[in-house]
């Protein structure tokens, strides 16, 4: 007698989920799988800016260009090098943030707030802040390595392209290592308390803990947020643009697209570059929701 | 003794390090407070504590319509909050608590959307941004911002709704309660704090994106706060008038701030649910 009003009832439920699911996935088709659908389109079409749809189609012409062009292939270093330089020191940085602030000290919440402020600030904001640091001629950075006798003359951090991307680098640590920091705190936070515990109870020296069984237990959490900042850093275009505009040496993927689409006019070719990228961060993604799924995975099978 | 000694000694350096860390978080914001209040050519000098005065600030509202793109930047915000926190508090519910067949697919896709760069539809979102009529007007930034914020909407409020006890639903079912009125009267009580800590991380996502607004909008007036901020220009390109763009920056992000002051324990649990439980 429980069988079929069990199954009615899951009936009425399925039906609801999908009535319930259904204006938040055709708000998601229209503004993200038809946008997506259109940009790959575009990348083997002549489209103009000025009269998208009088787009011909070309081929692959628009990516065989695209893989000949130098600065594309410059862009591409950048991205990759900005992505890896700065989240790996966010990653050193923020881990021993979050080992701070898991120590039961006084002064702990006032550590947690003051690395909030930057990840709060708009990246426009930070980047122009940091530019008015990095000034060449009146900034402080420069007037403080004057004063400490390290430099003899400012340097024009922004403007000279050996140090523009460490300038791009220094803006993106400063303001995303407080994430990095929460998300492996959050991490730490769910190790198992045993383990310390028995480490504690055998003498063990703290740094051999750290190695042996923190930073093992803590791999998983690690992972995903390295992951979940390199995705966001790979797509990086406000600093960049802020700091240094649409200069050859610092630009990134995300710049050198936009700059052929709505600078140049060349829809095509902008699309071209934009579905490289895209191509290029689904890749890294698949990556992520896998570890994700083997995360969630195991987290169901807990009791 | 010496043991003592030692230990005192790590936590004098542990306590110097916390001190460097905090002292590099602050002090570019700091410096640009301090900047923010020094008129003209004052500027120019390195001095740590001027007296505060406000030019900058009279200049920055004066010299732009920046009142105007505060307000366009809190409508557009606003917007994108309720929209993303309606449609998904309704996905939400039968994500996390309804078991059908593709559910975890779709999930997962959803977090795969919230992963898009941005660029990678930017051509295809100007054409139907254009195609809607909506070039150049701030409708069209709430429509694009929907991308990442309703994903991570759904996303963390899916993670939120899992973790409330099965029995409340059940007593409602039991009790003949509709789907939907479930939604309405059970769950959205419960999720006030949920749908406060989603809704304040969309709104500063959608506050401090710049990417869509910078190519969507197209005058002075239309402009969102980071792009008129990115764009403000002196006499020539190498004169950039510093002090309204530390002023500017700091009217618009001491909100934030006291927001996030105000909130932190609640954006911590949220933004650690949008990205560590998978």
């Amino acid at each position: 007698m429980a069988g079929p009003t069990i199954s009615r009832l899951t009936r009425t439920r399925t039906r609801a989920a999908w009535l319930f699911l259904a204006p938040m996935l055709v708000a998601l088709a229209l503004v993200a799988a038809w946008p997506l659908g259109r940009t790959v389109w575009f990348a083997f079409t002549d489209a103009n800016l000025s009269d998208m749809g009088a787009a011909g189609f070309v081929g692959l012409a628009n990516f065989e260009y695209l893989l000949t062009d130098p600065d594309w292939w410059r862009s591409v270093w950048n991205t990759l090098f900005f992505a890896l330089v700065s989240v790996s020191i966010e990653t050193v940085l923020g881990l021993a943030i979050a080992l701070a602030l898991n120590v039961h000290l006084p002064g702990r919440g006032l550590l947690r707030t003051a690395v909030l402020i930057p990840w709060a600030i708009p990246t426009i904001v930070s980047a122009q802040m940091w530019a008015w640091m990095l000034n060449d001629v009146y900034g402080v950075l420069n007037e403080l390595l004057i004063l400490l006798g390290i430099i003899d003359q400012g340097i024009a951090w922004t403007a000279n392209p050996d140090t523009a991307i460490w300038a791009v680098i220094m803006v993106d640590v400063w303001k995303t290592t407080p994430f990095m920091a929460l998300l492996l705190l959050a991490g730490l936070q769910m190790l198992p308390t045993e383990c310390y515990e028995a480490a504690k109870v055998d003498g063990v020296h703290p740094v051999e803990v750290f190695w042996k069984v923190t930073l093992p237990l803590l791999m998983p959490a690690l992972l995903v947020a390295v992951i979940f900042r390199l995705l966001d850093a790979l797509r990086i275009f406000d600093a960049i643009y802020v700091l240094t505009g649409n200069n050859q040496a610092t630009m990134s993927m995300s710049v050198y697209a936009r700059q052929q689409l709505v600078d140049f006019q060349d829809v095509g070719f902008g699309s071209a570059a934009s579905t490289l990228l895209f191509l290029t961060i689904a890749l890294f993604t698949a990556v992520y929701l896998t570890l994700a799924r083997i995360g969630s995975g195991q987290a169901e099978e807990r009791p | 003794m010496s043991r003592r000694t030692r230990r005192r000694l790590g936590r004098v350096g542990f306590y110097l390090l916390m001190a460097l860390i905090v002292l590099y978080a602050v002090f570019p914001f700091y410096w640009a407070i301090v900047s923010s209040f020094k008129p003209g050519s004052e500027m120019f000098r390195i001095d740590f504590f001027p007296p505060p005065n406000l030019a900058n600030y009279y200049a920055v509202f004066a010299e732009q319509p920046f009142g105007r793109n505060i307000l366009n930047s809190l409508i557009v915000a606003s917007a994108v909050v309720v929209l993303s926190l309606a449609l998904g508090l309704l996905a939400a519910f039968a994500l996390g608590r309804i078991r059908f067949r593709g559910r975890s697919l779709l999930l997962f896709t959803i977090l795969g959307v919230s992963m898009f760069p941005q660029v990678a539809v930017l051509s295809g979102m100007f054409e139907l941004v254009r195609a809607l009529g909506l070039y150049n007007r701030l409708p069209s930034l709430v429509l694009s911002y929907l991308i990442f914020t309703l994903p991570f909407t759904v996303w963390v409020l899916t993670t939120f709704i899992r973790a409330l006890p099965k029995e409340l639903e059940e007593a409602a079912i039991v009790d003949g309660a509709k789907p939907f009125t479930i939604v309405t009267r059970v769950f959205l009580p419960l999720l006030g704090p949920a749908l406060i800590t989603t809704g304040l991380l969309a709104f500063i996502a959608a506050w401090n994106e710049f990417l869509f607004a910078l190519t969507f909008t197209l005058s002075g007036e239309q402009r969102t706060v980071p792009v008129a901020i990115a764009l403000i220009s002196g006499a020539s390109a190498y004169e950039l008038p510093w002090g309204n763009i530390m002023a500017a920056s700091v009217v618009v992000t001491v909100p934030l701030i006291v927001l996030v002051l105000i909130f932190q324990r609640r954006i911590v649990s949220g933004l650690t649910a949008g990205a560590v439980k998978g």
